[in-house]
């Protein structure tokens, strides 16, 4: 038996520098990560990296930062398994290994000049802080842009500093629903799906990017059916075990899709016949 | 002028042939393991060779991608670093039959695919595959004809069938060429062994017969109408998800990355091993929600993932219709069964909605 060192493994990671931490909530981390020499991560919203920690393991982590911030990229992991919780005894100047972008992203040339509706409940913000912010560094590029945004309760809402910036932008329309309100909550209260018949929209020239849970999916693109926003405009981006992100390992397939290849981001037009999909 | 790409063994000379093979190199071949079973394991002689046996417990597909695999090493002292690399012995395979032969194609399909796993092609490179030919069916678990497969369709470097006092061999390759030249024990063919061969042949035509009541061409137009058909609901009552079948499979490919350290926790590999589709956890997300919960989606998923899913991707079916699956099932879950049921199925709701 010959060993082999490999030039061109797709297994190899690069050796990313923690360079910022802060605790989201009491299960949300915030990583700012740079990469060797400075380089660009280079990934469209959307992405993500496998981050390993050499010894717990690998696991796919949505990419939180836009593009548009080009010296390091941010990612936000909730502590759920063995990976996840050793990436949260982490702190600035520690490393971590990664590998990617992966999959496709929000197809942002085709979001230009279009009305945008974001939907997001739960840790589904994190990608789409990502276009988000890509949006908002561009923004006469686009239309319109609403943000609805839900979560269990005001504590588990991530990024606030950055919600109330974009709340006080005359160009961003931004309302948040809590399943649970506390005593200072003085949003709405209820599911995502409340917010939606309140919108006012122009279908034909809206795109709706959805991201959240698995469950919410279905509730979500009922309501944004009945405003009659055409399939193909609807985006979601679906939540799988990427494990190899090369479309080989299997985990993330989705009938005949390998989500880490054709994904995570489909429009409804392309999922509505996938049975397994949401 | 240019050489003849048949050329024959005399019988008593393929113990000769494969002790010479082996003094230059690894050589595996079936070998009998008892109980009427066989495996692929390395021989040093041609007496050791089960000539004629039925699929191995494993298909070849272990020399392709090994049930654990290295990926790379590491050494955290110095932070987050490691070492991609790949183990590979250089091999000759003999005695592949054409079911595997195709599992071979399938699996160089997926893993030449961009982005590609060189871990899987350097293996690959090192490796000489010596065809078998299957002179009749080996057992009735068996679907061969059915995918086209009972016959040999390319993905070796040579192939012998079996004429009785000599094997006739097809020199496919350089490689296949090389190996030829260097025993010196082969003979050119005569136009007898042709003839022999293409007698063979036909009769295989007669006794290979269909095992499914529908042809090769209608297999994902069937699959793609059976997706809430009750037969999925029925193989979830009767399967326990023990995994044998994707274990088994010369075309199952899924892996599990996992990382294990040493006892100082600072160095250590990280490996992929099989992992099967049929596991309760195979796709579950961070969180626990699992997208094919029921055993009978799982089975589904099986099912496509060999005959529509691939056929979309790569205009082939992935089963090779070895019958490994159903030989290995302890549910007895049979492949063979299982497509007669859809096919029957499917005529029946196609002729009611003609009388409708």
């Amino acid at each position: 038996m010959k060993e082999l060192i490999l030039k061109d493994s797709e297994y190899e990671i690069k050796r990313g520098k923690i360079v910022r931490t802060k605790m989201m909530t009491e299960q949300e981390k915030l990583f700012e990560i740079v990469l060797p020499g400075g380089d660009n991560l280079d990934h469209d919203p959307g992405q993500f990296v496998e981050v390993s920690i050499l010894g717990a393991g690998e696991a796919p982590i949505s990419i939180a930062s836009s593009p548009t911030k080009r010296d390091s990229f941010e990612l936000v992991v909730r502590n759920v398994g063995r990976v996840t919780g050793a990436l949260h005894k982490l702190e600035t100047g520690d490393e971590v290994g990664i590998r990617g972008p992966f999959g496709k992203g929000f197809p942002v040339r085709i979001l230009e000049g279009n009305d945008l509706l974001f939907v997001a409940a739960g840790l589904g913000l994190v990608p789409l802080r990502s276009l988000i912010n890509f949006v908002i560094d561009n923004r006469r590029d686009f239309g319109k842009v609403t943000v609805l945004l839900g979560c269990k309760t005001p504590d588990n809402m991530l990024f606030g500093d950055e919600l109330e910036s974009w709340r006080k932008r005359l160009d961003v329309n931004l309302n948040c629903t809590v399943d649970k309100a506390d005593p200072e909550w003085k949003g709405n209260v209820g599911l995502i799906t409340s917010l939606i018949p309140g919108v006012t929209l122009k279908p034909k020239r809206t795109f709706a990017v959805v991201v959240g849970p698995p469950i919410m999916y279905k509730f979500v693109i009922q309501e944004l059916l009945k405003k009659e926003i055409p399939d193909r405009q609807i985006l979601v981006s679906l939540e799988r075990h990427m494990k190899c992100g090369l479309g080989k390992c299997g985990h993330c397939q989705i009938n005949g899709i390998y989500c880490c290849q054709e994904g995570p981001v489909l429009s409804y037009d392309r999922i509505k016949s996938i049975p397994e999909a949401l | 002028m240019k050489k003849t790409h048949i050329a024959t063994l005399k019988k008593e000379r393929f113990d000769d042939f494969i002790s010479a093979l082996a003094r230059l190199q690894k050589v595996v071949a079936p070998v009998a393991r008892g109980n009427g079973q066989f495996a692929f394991e390395p021989v040093v002689s041609g007496n050791e060779i089960a000539l004629d046996y039925i699929p191995t417990i494993l298909p070849p597909k272990k020399y392709f991608l090994p049930q654990h695999e290295t990926l790379a090493t590491f050494d955290t002292t110095k932070g987050q670093q490691m070492e991609p690399v790949v183990a590979y012995e250089k091999m000759v395979i003999f005695g592949v039959h054409t079911c595997d032969l195709a599992g071979i194609q399938s699996l160089n399909m997926i893993f030449s695919e961009r982005p590609k796993d060189v871990n899987y092609l350097i293996r690959k490179s090192a490796i000489t595959i010596i065809g078998y030919e299957c002179n009749d069916y080996c057992d009735e678990y068996a679907s061969c004809r059915l995918v086209h497969n009972h016959t040999p369709n390319g993905g070796y470097d040579l192939f012998f069938t079996n004429l009785g006092d000599k094997f006739i061999i097809h020199i496919n390759t350089q490689a296949g060429d090389d190996i030829i030249e260097s025993a010196g024990l082969f003979e050119p063919a005569q136009a007898a062994d042709l003839k022999a061969l293409e007698q063979l042949r036909s009769d295989k035509r007669k006794l290979f017969a269909n095992e499914v009541p529908v042809v090769h061409e209608n297999i994902p137009e069937v699959f793609a109408k059976s997706f809430n058909s009750k037969v999925w609901e029925d193989l979830g009552k009767k399967c326990l998800a023990c995994g044998n079948c994707t274990n088994v499979c010369p075309t199952c490919y899924c892996f599990d990355v996992i990382d294990e350290p040493n006892l100082d926790l600072k160095t250590g590999k990280r490996y992929r091993r099989w992992d099967s589709c049929q596991s309760e956890t195979f796709a579950q997300v961070a969180g626990g929600e699992s997208f094919r919960e029921e055993r009978g989606a799982r089975q589904r998923h099986r099912f496509y993932r060999k005959f529509k899913y691939p056929m979309n991707k790569f205009s082939r079916l992935f089963c090779t219709g070895c019958g490994r699956c159903s030989r290995t099932c302890m549910a007895k879950i049979n492949l063979k069964e299982t497509l007669t049921q859809l096919v029957k199925e499917q005529a029946m709701t196609d002729l009611k909605a003609g009388n409708q």
